[in-house]
């Protein structure tokens, strides 16, 4: 079975017509991620048992002849970070390798409702903290591009599994870039939606004023079914408004005349590589010449995101991990403690990886007494700028195009001495995260080493229709989205 | 700034984490690169800014008080790794 090629649209095709069962194409993934994950190290768990006990039962659906919905049957590919209920769920830290959780996250049960059959679960850079997924207790994913480089992070698995047919669609988290720098080393669409768009209930917090939920496609059309079954108000997360929730996958009308496009100078500066810069910017000509307007904008605070970043995560990623005592959930310390503070010592020093204890660090630091207002506070306020700069941009343009990532896949082991060198590969993610606005990452070329390239389209808050119609518009204009890797 | 290593053990005392000499070295020479670079925001004039707490402009979220039984308590308590002890999980003694 040709697995390359299909979408949700031909899933749902496919199964009506009989052209393949369900059993017949849950397998097909199950076999195809036997064949090359040992290579990719994408998954981390793979649920094949539950997958096909769960397309047997849609088999029998069909044959009674019940009439299917969008997604069901869709192979889907779950973060290791989402709570999977009876299924471990580990967020690839050392001291959760054998959690099992009693309840599912807002968004899987969502997804799980609307008929989606997991595989398994992705690898991630712990507590989805990192660029390379180099940070996971189970080892690095490779990129399907190129066995020798990262595939990104932290989503790296899950971006991986699709861009190698190893899933349809699979689930992400984007805090500082995490689903679209991914998704641009890999060559897939991704996207990050507004704060507050996709329930976070059930998903491990990391830093709760900047985290959100999103997916990876084959095509942009993908993305907007997924989303649609996953958006909406959630009493379980307070930060979900009772927005309505349109039908995205009917507003890709494919057409982008007069819309006008900001491209912010700030993103094309020093530190971009020459050939990220030459897609880009063909890109958004590509784009121009369907019919939008272009139109140099700035967004000056840019050079200041990545030091708001890496004060106010860590700060918030401290308090959300101080809840991983050893007490609730988690592994016991090897060693005997002598009281209960002892118990938390050995136990947080032995169950958290070395880049969470330095982001650990780094935040109880920022938020001790007599560092607050020069850390922290000073990092909120720097924020507020860079979301006025948004808010000035958003009244000329109607969507920015950028970067996703100022260079393609990297060596593994490259960046792994130099925590900083890693935090500078956010820059161009973190402005969009700290306005809390959506983003999509397209793919719109490859470096002349064969490295895929992503662009990124910024949207105002809960636009995510527009950034799609735009994104869809170019995946259909041009060959980019149908490229794959040779593996 | 830079960080020196007893300030290094002052935080990981504040954090609750065990950390060996070695990690204490390592953190105080990187956690130093990192702080000098985030000092690049005393560039920005905040006077008068007021800082972020919410991006979309919620405020005061609230709901019923009501009890709702959402997942089987034995199951939650069976993630805990200690013992439990009519429903309630034992820890070491305090003191």
């Amino acid at each position: 079975m040709d697995l390359s090629n299909l979408t949700i649209a031909r899933v749902h095709q496919g199964l009506k017509a009989k052209d393949f069962s369900s059993v017949e194409l849950t397998t097909a993934y199950l076999d195809r991620i036997d064949q090359r994950n040992d290579a990719l190290n994408a998954y981390v768990t793979v649920t094949r048992e539950e997958a096909l006990v769960q397309a047997r039962e849609l088999d029998k659906k069909i044959v009674q002849g019940f009439e299917l919905v969008a997604l069901e049957g869709v192979p889907l590919a779950i973060k290791d970070l989402f709570n999977t209920k009876e299924i471990k769920t580990t967020c690839c830290s050392p001291g959760l390798k054998n959690f099992v959780p009693p309840y599912d996250a807002t968004s899987v049960a969502r997804l799980k409702k609307a008929g989606m059959i997991v595989l398994g679960k992705t690898n991630l850079d712990e507590f989805a903290c990192g660029a390379s997924t180099e940070h996971s207790c189970f080892g690095v994913t490779k990129n399907p591009w190129d066995l020798e480089r990262v595939a990104g992070g932290s989503s790296g698995g899950s971006a991986a599994a699709v861009a190698a047919d190893l899933a349809l669609v699979a689930l992400g988290t984007d805090t500082g870039g995490s689903i679209r720098q991914p998704a641009s080393l890999c060559s897939v669409p991704g996207l990050k939606v507004t704060y507050g768009r996709v329930s976070r209930f059930g998903v491990t917090a990391m830093a709760s004023s900047w985290d959100t939920i999103g997916s990876f496609g084959k095509t942009v059309e993908d993305l907007a079914l997924v989303l649609g079954a996953m958006a909406g108000h959630d009493p379980y997360d307070a930060t979900t408004p009772d927005a309505e929730v349109p039908d995205y996958a009917s507003l890709l009308t494919g057409d982008v005349k007069g819309l006008r496009i900001g491209v912010p100078k700030e993103y094309f500066g020093d530190g971009l590589e020459e050939d990220v810069k030459e897609s880009v910017m063909a890109a958004i000509k590509q784009l121009e010449f369907m019919g939008a307007t272009i139109q140099e904008i700035s967004l000056p605070m840019t050079k200041y995101a990545i030091a708001v970043y890496y004060v106010s995560m860590p700060a918030e990623l401290s308090t959300n991990l101080a809840r991983f005592d050893g007490v609730r959930f988690g592994s016991l310390p090897s060693e005997a403690p002598e009281d209960l503070i002892d118990y938390y010592f050995k136990q947080r020093g032995e169950a958290f990886g070395d880049e969470i204890k330095r982001r650990i660090m780094i935040g109880t630091h920022v938020l001790s007494a007599g560092y607050f207002d020069a850390y922290y506070l000073k990092a909120q306020k720097v924020r507020t700028k860079i979301i006025q700069d948004f808010n000035c941009a958003f009244k000329e343009v109607d969507v920015i195009c950028a970067p996703v990532s100022p260079f393609p896949a990297f060596k593994i082991g490259e960046k792994a001495n130099d925590p900083l060198a890693m935090y500078l590969a956010d820059a161009m993610t973190i402005p969009a995260s700290a306005a809390g606005i959506p983003s999509l990452s397209v793919p719109c070329g490859f470096s002349k080493t064969g490295l895929p390239i992503g662009m990124q389209i910024m949207g105002p808050q809960f636009e995510e229709g527009r950034i799609l119609r735009v994104g869809d518009a170019f995946e259909k204009a041009t060959e980019w989205g149908n490229q794959r890797p040779r593996l | 700034m830079s960080i020196s290593k007893d300030q290094v053990q002052h935080i990981a005392q504040l954090a609750r984490l065990k950390l060996t000499d070695s990690e204490m070295d390592k953190f105080s020479t990187q956690l130093s690169a990192i702080f000098e670079y985030v000092d690049l925001l005393n560039e920005v004039d905040t006077e008068g800014v007021e800082p972020t707490s919410q991006v979309t402009g919620l405020e005061n979220v609230t709901r019923e008080d009501e009890v709702i039984q959402f997942c089987d308590p034995v199951a939650l308590l069976s993630c805990s790794p200690l013992p439990i002890e009519k429903n309630q999980i034992k820890v070491k003694s305090v003191f």
